[in-house]
């Protein structure tokens, strides 16, 4: 796993309360993690933050999965 | 309409003398005191560095720990006051041993939980990201978690109430306010059960500093806090503040009985009245407290000689206590020398919005175990007074029937009675 994808999975673990060995790359924030469409929107802030990019609302929309989080932040951080 | 009869059927707390109803009613019987020099923040700056603060800890230890009310993930995204609702309506809940089952018993069941000035911790926090990141760092949790209905909101999601869900802001009288238009709701056959009260999380450099802006806070006990809080006496400059929530599961009388309910008291009056005077200072006659009163014992059907103990607003502010005092010695008449009066903000402070709920309960519980809670700090009342205002020490009363008041900014002023059942 890249750098990238722990300082994601740890984003999600604190900010969901879940078990980080749930936070599979097939994980649905919103099936499988517990989060709501609140949440989501918090989530990708976090990302922002973190990683000190902008993900434009389209973009943040297609990012249902940590797997579709940790794609678009390496290439985004790239 | 024939208006139906409302009792309690229990209680839920949290305070700066404790996170459940037995633990606080000890220390406040014991004559303790919440107040401490608040140190979580700086307050060199701050013309009134002390506040009562909840003890944090276990529950077992009768302390406040939030995540045996919340899940840890809701609660980072609410102010307190929301989490201090949470614990004070489940512990309500379970001591009245009420569990909305049915889809009946849900849509007949709900909550009525105010706060008088809601999450401005959070929306401080959240100026100052505004200011320093920009608009795209603020948290879609904002406004919810800040929002003073969403105490209600939590509460109804957590437990399944799906009937009247409402809130009060009305400042300092909030919390009665709350009780008292719940057992209306009841009265009115709206709801056969209601979680009702009041919680405030004030205690940040914002409120502290707003507040004394008011001139309303204490600020010659900096070194003293313990003192500072002292309803009646001729030293007091000023409330403290407190933090926390309390709550009452009221409940129409017959469905109490059918399922073999405990029952600590009726609410058998409910009185409001405004002063139209002044924003932030009380009206110097008292009228509106007077009247707020009267009201509340009408709608009881009682006399004021029926009034065994009064749970004052009682502030420790220098012009509010004496207004009060006055107008509860005119109210009572001949009957002043046989009332039993006390202040229990010497004890827990003065928790706003909360503070109508808590005293509701320490009202019911001095029902309960006919004990009239001392004002503590009052060593040199003055002014004279027929009324025993019951300085420093607990005094066992048979009390029947028990007064609580309560009056805000704005000029808002309530007053509710409870009654023992016979």
């Amino acid at each position: 796993m890249s750098d990238i994808a722990d300082r994601v999975r740890k984003i999600v673990v604190e900010h969901l309360n879940v078990d980080a060995d749930k936070v599979t790359e097939k994980a649905s924030f919103i099936d499988d993690l517990g989060a709501d469409s609140l949440d989501q929107v918090e989530l990708v802030m976090a990302f922002e933050e973190e990683f000190s990019v902008e993900i434009p609302d389209d973009a943040a929309e297609s990012i249902q999965t940590f797997g579709d989080a940790v794609s678009f932040l390496e290439k985004a951080v790239k | 309409m024939k208006l139906r009869r409302v009792v309690v059927t229990g209680l839920g707390i949290v305070s700066p003398l404790g996170a459940n109803v037995e633990t606080v009613w000890k220390n406040i019987l014991d004559g303790k005191s919440g107040a401490k020099k608040v140190d979580e923040f700086d307050v060199s700056d701050l013309a009134c560095q002390i506040a009562c603060r909840i003890p944090l800890g276990d529950t077992a230890d009768g302390h406040f720990n939030p995540d045996d009310w919340m899940d840890v993930k809701e609660q980072r995204k609410v102010d307190p006051f929301i989490v201090y609702a949470m614990a004070a309506a489940g512990q309500a809940l379970q001591d009245s041993g009420f569990e909305a089952k049915t889809d009946e018993q849900k849509e007949r069941a709900g909550v009525l939980i105010g706060s008088g000035i809601g999450g401005v911790g959070g929306i401080y926090d959240a100026s100052i990201t505004l200011a320093e990141k920009g608009p795209r760092r603020i948290s879609p949790f904002f406004i919810p978690g800040r929002l003073i209905n969403l105490a209600s909101g939590y509460v109804s999601i957590r437990h399944g109430l799906k009937g009247p869900n409402h809130s009060v802001v009305t400042a300092c009288s909030t919390g009665a306010h709350a009780i008292g238009d719940a057992a209306r709701l009841i009265a009115l056959d709206d709801a056969d059960v209601m979680v009702a009260g009041g919680a405030e999380s004030p205690v940040n450099r914002l409120s502290l500093a707003g507040f004394a802006a008011c001139r309303a806070l204490s600020t010659g006990f900096n070194d003293d806090p313990q003192r500072a809080s002292r309803p009646y006496d001729k030293d007091r400059d000023g409330f403290v503040m407190g933090e926390g929530a309390g709550t009452v599961i009221l409940e129409e009388y017959e469905h109490a009985k059918a399922r073999g309910a405990k029952i600590y008291g009726e609410v058998v009056g409910y009185g409001l009245s405004g002063d139209a005077h002044h924003i932030t200072a009380p009206a110097e006659d008292g009228n509106g407290g007077y009247r707020s009163m009267q009201a509340a014992i009408k709608r009881a059907g009682l006399d004021v000689s029926d009034i065994d103990y009064v749970n004052a607003h009682g502030t420790s502010t220098p012009l509010g206590d004496e207004i009060e005092l006055g107008a509860v010695t005119r109210l009572m008449g001949d009957h002043a020398k046989n009332v039993t009066m006390s202040s229990t903000k010497s004890a827990v402070g003065h928790l706003l919005g909360a503070a109508g709920a808590v005293e509701a309960i320490f009202s019911v519980l001095a029902m309960r175990d006919n004990m009239a809670p001392p004002t503590i700090n009052l060593d040199n009342p003055s002014v004279e007074t027929e009324i025993d205002l019951v300085p420093n020490k607990a005094k066992a009363k048979e009390i029947n029937v028990a007064l609580s008041n309560s009056f805000g900014f704005g000029g808002t002023n309530a007053s509710l009675v409870f009654k023992k059942l016979n």
